[in-house]
C-alpha cells in the first residue's frame, strides 16, 4: 500500500481519473441539459459511438484532429435533429426511441468501421496542451494542467452549463419546460423549439464525448463505448440535475477506476480478485448516493411527451 | 388496445408479404459443393479482424496452400447462434467447418452425428468427444510467453514489466503465466493487470498507464481490447511485446515480437488426414516445436545478438524440452 | 373510414421504410436485398427447426418483456433485466451443481425457481433503494448490470470453473456440463423447442393476471398511476415500488435460468461481457415489452418478431457475408420508425377530421404512457 501513496503514483492515478472522466462528463453534462427539458435520451451511447467512429475515420483519412472534432460534433447534431424529430414531433416514448438510437448507432458504427476499416489501425491522439505558470505547480499541475483542449472544454462546461441553466433566459425556458410544459405554454413559451433545442445540445455533447474518447484513444474498435452513455445517464441522476454534481459523479467513477487499476498493477489487489474489484466503481458510486441521501425530485415533466391536444 | 393490434399485426403482415415476395424472387438457390475447389466455413465468436483471436483463425485459412473457397460467420459468441451457422454451413454442403470457439463443443456434438461426410475442425479444445468427424485443436499460448518473456526481460532496464490481461481466463491466463515465468527468472519483477474485460480499450489504456507510473518500460498484453494498451506504450516510447496476430501494424517502431498462431499447419494436416479418408477424431496442438506457433520479431525493432541469442536459446530449450514454461 | 385505412396503414408503412433502409445499406454493401430479406426470413422461419430457433430467442424477450411491464405499470424503470438474468443463471446454476441428482421433476421447476429467486433478488435491490433510499432506479440499475458482469467472471473463471479446465490448461471461464436432469425436456422432436418456451408464455399469461385480475397488480398500478393517491388510499407504496422491480427481476431471472437449461451447451460460459452470454436480451426485452404496447400479451407477438428479427441475422451474415452488425442496424431503424408512426397516424386522423372512429378504449389497460422516473414523493 505504501507503494501507492507516493507523489509520483498519486499523480498519475489522479490524471488517469481525468482522463478516464472526460468523455463521462461531457455526455452527462449534456443529458443533465436535455433532461432539465424534460427530455429522457438513452441513446447517449449509440451517439457516441458514431461520432467516436466518425471523427476516427476524418483522422484516419486526413490527420486532421480538429476537423476530427468537428465531424464529431456534426454527427452530435445531426443525431440530436433526428432524436428531436422522433420526441418533440413525433411524440414517440423516449425511452424506447433512445434504445433504438443506442441500438441503431452500435449497429451502424460496426458496420462503418468493417467497411471502411477493417482492423484497427492507429491514429494520432490528442495532444496534451500545458497551461502557462499553472503546469508547473507540484502535484496538481500534471493531473489538471497538462491535458487535452476537450477535457479543459468539459470541465468549463461545468459552469457554463450552471449559467445556461441558471442565469440566461433560456435556461429559464429549458427548466419550465421540464418542470411544467402546459404553464411554460400558456407564458409564451414554445416547449417544441426548447426542447429541440436542449436535444441539440445535449446530443452535440455526446458527440463531442465520442470524440474525446477515441481521440485520447487514438483507435477505435466496434463497440468501443462498452456502455459507457448508460454511465453517463446513471451520472445524470447521481448528481441529481445539477452540473457540479455531475461533475462530481464522473469524477468519483474515473477516481474509482483508476485507483483500481494503479492497486492492480502494484499488487495491492491480488489477481484472484481483480473482477471482484471491478465492481468497486459502481458499488461505490451507490454508496456514495446513499450516503449524501440527497432527496431531489426529478425534472417533473420528464419523459413526458408535450401534447397540446 | 386495438391500436396496438393493429401495429402488431400490420408488423407480421408486412413481414409475411415480404418473405412471399422474397421467396418468389430468389428461389433458385445456388447449392454449393460437387466437384472443383474444397468449400471451407469459419464460425467465430469475435470480429474476424481483432487482430487476435478470431483474425488468427482468418488468416491462417486464408494462408493454406490450397484451391479453397472461404467463408466467415462472425460475432457470434452465443452458442446458439453459432450452432445455427454451423448447422448452416453443413446443409449447404460446406466440406470443412472450423468452429473456433470451445463454447460451441456441445453444440458440435449435436450437429456433428448428422453430416458424416462434413468435417468439423473445433478449438481451442483438447479433446474430440469421441466424434471421428471432428477435428480438435489447442495452442500452447505459454511458450510464447516465455520467449516473449525472456526478451523483454533482457530489454527492460527498470526491471520491472507491465502486463494488461483481460478477463483471468483461457489461454490469456497461459501466455501471461509463461511470460511472468520467464521474466522472473530474467530478473525482472512483472505487475499483471486483468481489466476484466475484452472488450474495455479506455480501461486498457488506463491499464498501461497506471503499468508506466510505476516505472514499467516494457509492457504486454492480450485479447482485442489491448489497442489502447499498444497506444500508451507508443506515446510513451516503451516497447510492447504482442500475441494471437502480429500486431507490429499498430506500432512498427516499438512492437518487438508477437507470439502468431499459425493453425495452418495443424489445419493442413487435417486437410490431408481428410484426404486420405480420415474425416476427423485426432487432437491438434500447435506449438514451437511443429512451427504452428511462430515468434514473429519486428525488423523495425534493434534486439542485440545477445538477445537474439537468448531468444534462440529459450525457442530450442522449449522445444527440446529443457525448459518448462511453468503453465 | 378512410383515416381509419390511412392510420392502419401508417405502422405498415413506417416498417416498411425501415426495411427499405436496410435495402439501401444491402445495395451499399454490394448484395442483393432481395436476397439479402429472403435469408432473413428463412433464416427465421424457413423450416420447422429454425421457427423453433426463433421461438427460442425469442423466450428470453418474452420474459423480461412481461418484467418491464409490470416495473413500468408501477411507474419504475427496469434497465437492469442483464443483471437480472444473469443473477438467475447463477443461481440456477449453482443449484444444479450442488443437487445433480435430483430427479428431472424435481430438479427442473427447482432451477427455474432459483432463477426466479436470483433475479428477483437483483431486482428488489433497486427497488428498495429507490423506496427507501432515493436512489434513482435507472442508475442503480445501470450500475448493477456492471456488477454483475464482474461477478459471473469472478465465479466462472474461479470458485464455479470446470475442473477439468484446470486440469487441461484450457481455463475456459465456464461451469461443468450441468446435470441432464436439469435440462428443459425438448417438446417438438429434432428442433431447439424446449419446455422454456412454454414457461415464457405461461409466465406472460400470469403476469397478465397478477396486473389486472389480483389486488396485488390493483396495488402495483395504483401506485403507478399516482403514489400520492396510493399512499392515501393506504396502499404501502415503498414495498410496493419494490415488490414491482422484484416481480420484473424474477422474469428476467427465469430467462436467465432457461437460457442455461434450455442450452445445447448446458453450461455458463462467459466471454467476459454480458451481452456474450445474454445476447442483449435485457434491452431487446424492453423494446420488445413497449412494442406491445406494455401490456404482458402482447409482448408475446412482439418478442417473437424480434427473435424472428435476431435469427434471421444470423443467415443474413452466413448467406450474404455482410456483417451481423447490418441486423442490428436495422433494428434499431425498425424501433424508430414504428415508434414515431404512432403520431404520424393522430395526425393523420385529426386532419381527416374524425376523432373517434373506436369507441370509448378500454381505459385502465391502454390509457398509460409510461411516466418513467417521476420520483416516488412519500
Amino acid at each position: 500500500m505504501s507503494d501507492f501513496f507516493t507523489s509520483s503514483v498519486l499523480v498519475a492515478t489522479f490524471a488517469s481519473a481525468i482522463r478516464l472522466a472526460t468523455p463521462y462528463l461531457l455526455a452527462s453534462l449534456g443529458e443533465t441539459i436535455g433532461q432539465r427539458s424534460g427530455v429522457l435520451n438513452l441513446g447517449v451511447d449509440g451517439v457516441m459511438l458514431l461520432s467516436a467512429f466518425f471523427s476516427y475515420w476524418t483522422v484516419l483519412q486526413t490527420g486532421n484532429l480538429w476537423l476530427a472534432v468537428v465531424v464529431a460534433l456534426a454527427v452530435g447534431i445531426i443525431m440530436g435533429v433526428l432524436y428531436g424529430i422522433i420526441t418533440v414531433f413525433f411524440e414517440a416514448t423516449q425511452g424506447i426511441s433512445g434504445i433504438g438510437i443506442f441500438i441503431f448507432g452500435l449497429g451502424f458504427s460496426d458496420l462503418m468501421f468493417r467497411q471502411q476499416v477493417g482492423t484497427p489501425k492507429p491514429v494520432q491522439r490528442l495532444p496534451s496542451v500545458d497551461i502557462p505558470v499553472l503546469a508547473d505547480i507540484p502535484y496538481i499541475g500534471e493531473p489538471l494542467f497538462q491535458r487535452s483542449l476537450l477535457t479543459y472544454l468539459a470541465f468549463a462546461l461545468v459552469p457554463l452549463t450552471f449559467l445556461l441553466l441558471n442565469k440566461t433566459t433560456f435556461g429559464l425556458n429549458i427548466r419550465s419546460v421540464g418542470e411544467n410544459p402546459q404553464a411554460a405554454d400558456s407564458l409564451g413559451v414554445s416547449v417544441e423549439r426548447t426542447r429541440f433545442a436542449a436535444i441539440l445540445i445535449g446530443n452535440s455533447l455526446a458527440g463531442l464525448a465520442g470524440a474525446a474518447l477515441v481521440l485520447q484513444l487514438g483507435i477505435f474498435q466496434p463497440n468501443l463505448t462498452q456502455g459507457m452513455g448508460f454511465i453517463a445517464v446513471a451520472l445524470v441522476y447521481f448528481g441529481a440535475w445539477r452540473p457540479l454534481g455531475v461533475m462530481g459523479g464522473a469524477l468519483l467513477y474515473g477516481l474509482v477506476n483508476a485507483t483500481v487499476l494503479q492497486w492492480k498493477s502494484l499488487g495491492i489487489i491480488p489477481v484472484s480478485i481483480s473482477d471482484l474489484a471491478g465492481m468497486a466503481p459502481a458499488i461505490v458510486t451507490i454508496g456514495a448516493l446513499i450516503l449524501l441521501a440527497r432527496r431531489v425530485n426529478a425534472p417533473a415533466a420528464l419523459t413526458k411527451p408535450f401534447s397540446r391536444h | 388496445m386495438r391500436k396496438k393490434l393493429r401495429i402488431i399485426s400490420s408488423l407480421i403482415a408486412v413481414l409475411g408479404v415480404l418473405a412471399l415476395g422474397a421467396t418468389a424472387c430468389g428461389s433458385d438457390d445456388s447449392s454449393s459443393g460437387g466437384g472443383g475447389a474444397l468449400t471451407m466455413a469459419i464460425v467465430a465468436p469475435s470480429a474476424s479482424d481483432d487482430l487476435a483471436f478470431s483474425q488468427s483463425m482468418v488468416d491462417s485459412v486464408n494462408a493454406l496452400d490450397r484451391d479453397i473457397t472461404v467463408q466467415v460467420t462472425d460475432g457470434t459468441f452465443i452458442v446458439e447462434d453459432a450452432a445455427a451457422a454451423i448447422r448452416g454451413y453443413a446443409e449447404d454442403g460446406v466440406d470443412v467447418i472450423v468452429a473456433h470457439g470451445t463454447q460451441f463443443g456441445a453444440s458440435l456434438a449435436e450437429i456433428a452425428p448428422d453430416f458424416p461426410d462434413t468435417t468439423f475442425v473445433w478449438g481451442t479444445a483438447t479433446d474430440t468427444q469421441g466424434l471421428d468427424n471432428v477435428f480438435a485443436y489447442a495452442p500452447a499460448a505459454d511458450e510464447g510467453g516465455y520467449v516473449n518473456g525472456v526478451v523483454a526481460a533482457a530489454i527492460s532496464e527498470t526491471g520491472i514489466i507491465g502486463v494488461v490481461g483481460p478477463v483471468e481466463a483461457g489461454d490469456a491466463v497461459a501466455y501471461i503465466n509463461g511470460f511472468v515465468t520467464a521474466a522472473e527468472a530474467g530478473g525482472a519483477t512483472v505487475n499483471v493487470t486483468y481489466t476484466g474485460s475484452f472488450g474495455d480499450v479506455a480501461l486498457a489504456a488506463e491499464a498501461a498507464e497506471a503499468h508506466l507510473a510505476n516505472n514499467a518500460d516494457v509492457l504486454t498484453g492480450t485479447a482485442q481490447m489491448v489497442v489502447g494498451a499498444v497506444g500508451v506504450a507508443s506515446d510513451a516510447g516503451v516497447p510492447w511485446f504482442g500475441t494471437q496476430s502480429n500486431q507490429t501494424s499498430l506500432d512498427p517502431d516499438l512492437v518487438v515480437a508477437s507470439q502468431v498462431y499459425h493453425w495452418e499447419f495443424a489445419l493442413e494436416e487435417m486437410l490431408q488426414l481428410r484426404d486420405n479418408g480420415t474425416k476427423g477424431g485426432q487432437t491438434f496442438e500447435i506449438n514451437l516445436a511443429n512451427g504452428g506457433l511462430v515468434i514473429e520479431f519486428n525488423d523495425g525493432f534493434e534486439l542485440s545478438d545477445d538477445v537474439k541469442a537468448a531468444a534462440d536459446a529459450a525457442i530450442a530449450g522449449i522445444i527440446d524440452g529443457s525448459i518448462d514454461t511453468g503453465a | 373510414m378512410l383515416n381509419k385505412v390511412l392510420g392502419g396503414l401508417v405502422p405498415f408503412l413506417a416498417a416498411l421504410v425501415a426495411f427499405a433502409f436496410g435495402a439501401i445499406m444491402l445495395i451499399a454493401l454490394g448484395a442483393n436485398p432481395f436476397e439479402g430479406l429472403e435469408a432473413i426470413f428463412d433464416g427465421a422461419f424457413g423450416s420447422g427447426e429454425r421457427l423453433a430457433a426463433t421461438a427460442v430467442k425469442a423466450t428470453p424477450l418474452i420474459l423480461v418483456g412481461a418484467g418491464i411491464t409490470i416495473a413500468f405499470r408501477t411507474n419504475v424503470v427496469n434497465i437492469g433485466g442483464e443483471s437480472q438474468i444473469i443473477g438467475g443463471a447463477l443461481l440456477s446454476t449453482v443449484v444444479a451443481l450442488g443437487l445433480p441428482d435430483l430427479p428431472a421433476f424435481l430438479l427442473v421447476p427447482l432451477v427455474i425457481i432459483a432463477g426466479a429467486i436470483g433475479g428477483g433478488i437483483l431486482g428488489a435491490i433497486p427497488g428498495a433503494l429507490k423506496a427507501y433510499a432515493s436512489v434513482n432506479e435507472i442508475l442503480s440499475t445501470i450500475m448493477l448490470n456492471l456488477m454483475m458482469v464482474q461477478f459471473m467472471n469472478y465465479l466462472l473463471r474461479g470458485p464455479l470453473i470446470d475442473p477439468y479446465e484446470l486440469e487441461a490448461g484450457t481455463r475456459i471461464p465456464q461451469t461443468e456440463r450441468l446435470s441432464d436432469n436439469a435440462a428443459l425436456p425438448t417438446i417438438i422432436g429434432g428442433t431447439r423447442f424446449h419446455l422454456g418456451v412454454l414457461i415464457a408464455v405461461a409466465a406472460a399469461i400470469v403476469a397478465y393476471i397478477i396486473l389486472w385480475r389480483t389486488p396485488v397488480g390493483f396495488r402495483l398500478r395504483a401506485v403507478g398511476h399516482s403514489p400520492k393517491a396510493a399512499k392515501a388510499a393506504g396502499i404501502n407504496v415503498k414495498r410496493n415500488i419494490t415488490l414491482a422491480l422484484a416481480i420484473s427481476g424474477s422474469l428476467a431471472g427465469i430467462a436467465g435460468a432457461i437460457l442455461v437449461f434450455g442450452s445445447e451447451g448446458q453450461r455458463m460460459v462467459t466471454d467476459g461481457s454480458a451481452a456474450g452470454f445474454t445476447s442483449s436480451a435485457g434491452f431487446n426485452g424492453i423494446v420488445a415489452a413497449l412494442f406491445g404496447g406494455l401490456h404482458p400479451l402482447w409482448t408475446i407477438p412482439s418478442a417473437f418478431l424480434f427473435g424472428a428479427l435476431l435469427t434471421g441475422a444470423t443467415q443474413l451474415q452466413r448467406v450474404l457475408q455482410v456483417p451481423s452488425s447490418l441486423a442490428v442496424a436495422l433494428n434499431g431503424i425498425i424501433v424508430i420508425f414504428v415508434i414515431s408512426s404512432s403520431r404520424v397516424r393522430t395526425w393523420l386522423q385529426t386532419t381527416l377530421g374524425n376523432t373517434n372512429l373506436f369507441g370509448k378504449e378500454e381505459d385502465d389497460e391502454d390509457d398509460e404512457e409510461i411516466n418513467s422516473t417521476a420520483e416516488v414523493t412519500t
